[in-house]
């Protein structure tokens, strides 16, 4: 049996991803844990992670679960959402503190002085609802879904990569930001597939699939 | 482009949804799960529950409501009615809810409102006011359906519960509310130029049209519609097809 493991560092609650998976992956065992071995031993893993991304760099570590993420990210298939992305990078502006460092980069909040709409209205932060994803480029977890077909977000904080190659989708609010991240097998995104009806479940599903 | 939101709002009450909800072919029209569902078939971007449970023993109902639903539906879910504690908010969002809004106990006590978003972060909070106009250009805050005058200018309000953390403002005319002529258009747009976060325009809906001018006269980020939707008089796709039409962007 293929198993998921769905890495839980108590940071919010998990069921969400766990349900929307389980809902595309029947017959495939979700584990949503904090255990090291078990992240270890599962074919997938999702990295997900809401909140504020200092508190979640150190309830990271105090659960002890850096290493079994790094070795995650380096072998098997590996999907972060959200803060999950943010924190594959090397340093968020929120809180001034280190990411993981698994992809270079940085983690930076919207400009309050580009937060303006083409009518000159202000726009809102957080980036809250559904928005544009544009693809960057063919990947196996795009597969079935439309290039700019929109995903549910909301967050304040967006990923800058250092190497252009690893952006795998922008997305337009006020200026264009990375809006998905793909190298090798890491993929991670910062809008919520288990929260995007229809087309976060293809997303899922592909997950389920790829074989990177 | 980011899109406005069309967001079906649930009256539940001991775990069944009450006030009605008339579509065609459903199984059960009390069930949430069947009715969330529905509207997440005509692209509803969100829903919203409001807990109308009046016995106390029947509170952690919408508990399991929540977490039913949440299994089965994938949108974002935004539950409120009853809220008072931070640990209030935590059970709720660890049934399954995105959102949970909070609305008499802010009025109340505000730092509930900090304590709150300091521990769940600010994308989970939204808060709640409902307001009256009660001078030209000026709307006071009330609780109880209406019947108590806080005291609180309702755009100051805004501001202080922004700075407090909140995410979102559901912000509801009870001069509209239930009378199907439209949104306060004046009151929405004053507050959602006010506050840097969103603001969801409620209260008034009769017509798709009136969901179009609380997006472009009001400036909401989303609006909110109970019974335009529950008696099968339009879909929400009808409405975001009627907005296009308006140069609004949403998703279709």
């Amino acid at each position: 049996m293929t198993t998921v493991a769905i890495i839980d560092y108590g940071m919010g609650n998990l069921r969400s991803v766990a349900k929307a998976i389980e809902h595309v992956a029947p017959g495939h065992l979700v584990q949503v844990t904090s255990d090291p071995a078990v992240v270890a031993a599962s074919d997938r893993v999702v990295f997900p992670g809401q909140g504020a991304m200092p508190d979640c760099m150190r309830e990271l570590d105090l659960r002890g679960l850096r290493t079994a993420v790094l070795d995650a990210a380096a072998s098997k298939p590996f999907l972060g959402i959200c803060i999950g992305q943010q924190m594959l990078f090397d340093h968020s502006e929120e809180g001034e503190v280190a990411g993981l460092g698994i992809l270079a980069g940085n983690v930076i909040r919207f400009r309050e002085a580009e937060m303006l709409a083409a009518d000159g209205a202000r726009l809102k932060v957080p980036h809250m609802g559904w928005n544009e994803v544009w693809q960057a480029g063919p990947h196996p977890m795009w597969d079935g879904i439309p290039d700019g077909e929109r995903f549910y977000f909301v967050h304040s904080y967006f990923v800058a990569p250092a190497d252009e190659a690893v952006v795998a989708a922008q997305t337009a609010y006020g200026r264009r930001f990375t809006s998905a991240v793909a190298r090798a097998n890491i993929f991670a995104v910062q809008f919520h597939p288990e929260k995007s009806a229809h087309a976060g479940l293809r997303l899922l599903s592909n997950f389920i699939r790829w074989a990177p | 482009m980011l899109a406005k939101r069309i967001i079906p709002c649930l009256d539940v009450s001991a775990g069944r949804v009450v006030k009605g909800v008339n579509f065609v072919e459903l199984r059960d029209a009390g069930d949430p799960v069947e009715i969330a569902k529905r509207y997440d078939e005509q692209g509803a971007d969100e829903i919203t529950f409001l807990d109308i449970t009046a016995s106390s023993d029947d509170r952690d109902i919408i508990l399991h409501v929540v977490e039913q639903v949440a299994d089965q539906v994938f949108i974002p879910l935004t539950v409120g009615g009853g809220v008072r504690t931070v640990d209030d908010v935590r059970r709720l969002l660890n049934a399954g809810a995105d959102k949970v809004s909070i609305n008499t106990a802010a009025v109340n006590n505000p730092q509930v409102v900090a304590d709150a978003s300091g521990k769940v972060g600010s994308q989970c909070i939204v808060v709640a006011i409902d307001a009256k106009q009660t001078a030209p250009g000026k709307w006071q805050v009330f609780t109880h359906g209406g019947r108590n005058n806080t005291g609180l200018d309702a755009i100051e309000w805004a501001q202080r519960v922004e700075a407090l953390g909140a995410g979102e403002i559901l912000l509801t005319s009870m001069d509209r509310d239930g009378t199907k002529i439209g949104f306060d258009l004046g009151l929405t747009r004053a507050v959602s130029d006010a506050v840097r976060i969103p603001v969801i325009a409620s209260g008034g809906v009769g017509t798709l049209e009136h969901l179009a001018e609380g997006v472009s006269a009001g400036r909401a980020d989303a609006v909110l519609a109970a019974s335009i939707f529950h008696f099968g008089q339009h879909t929400v796709r009808e409405a975001k097809e009627l907005m296009r039409a308006r140069g609004i962007e949403v998703r279709l």
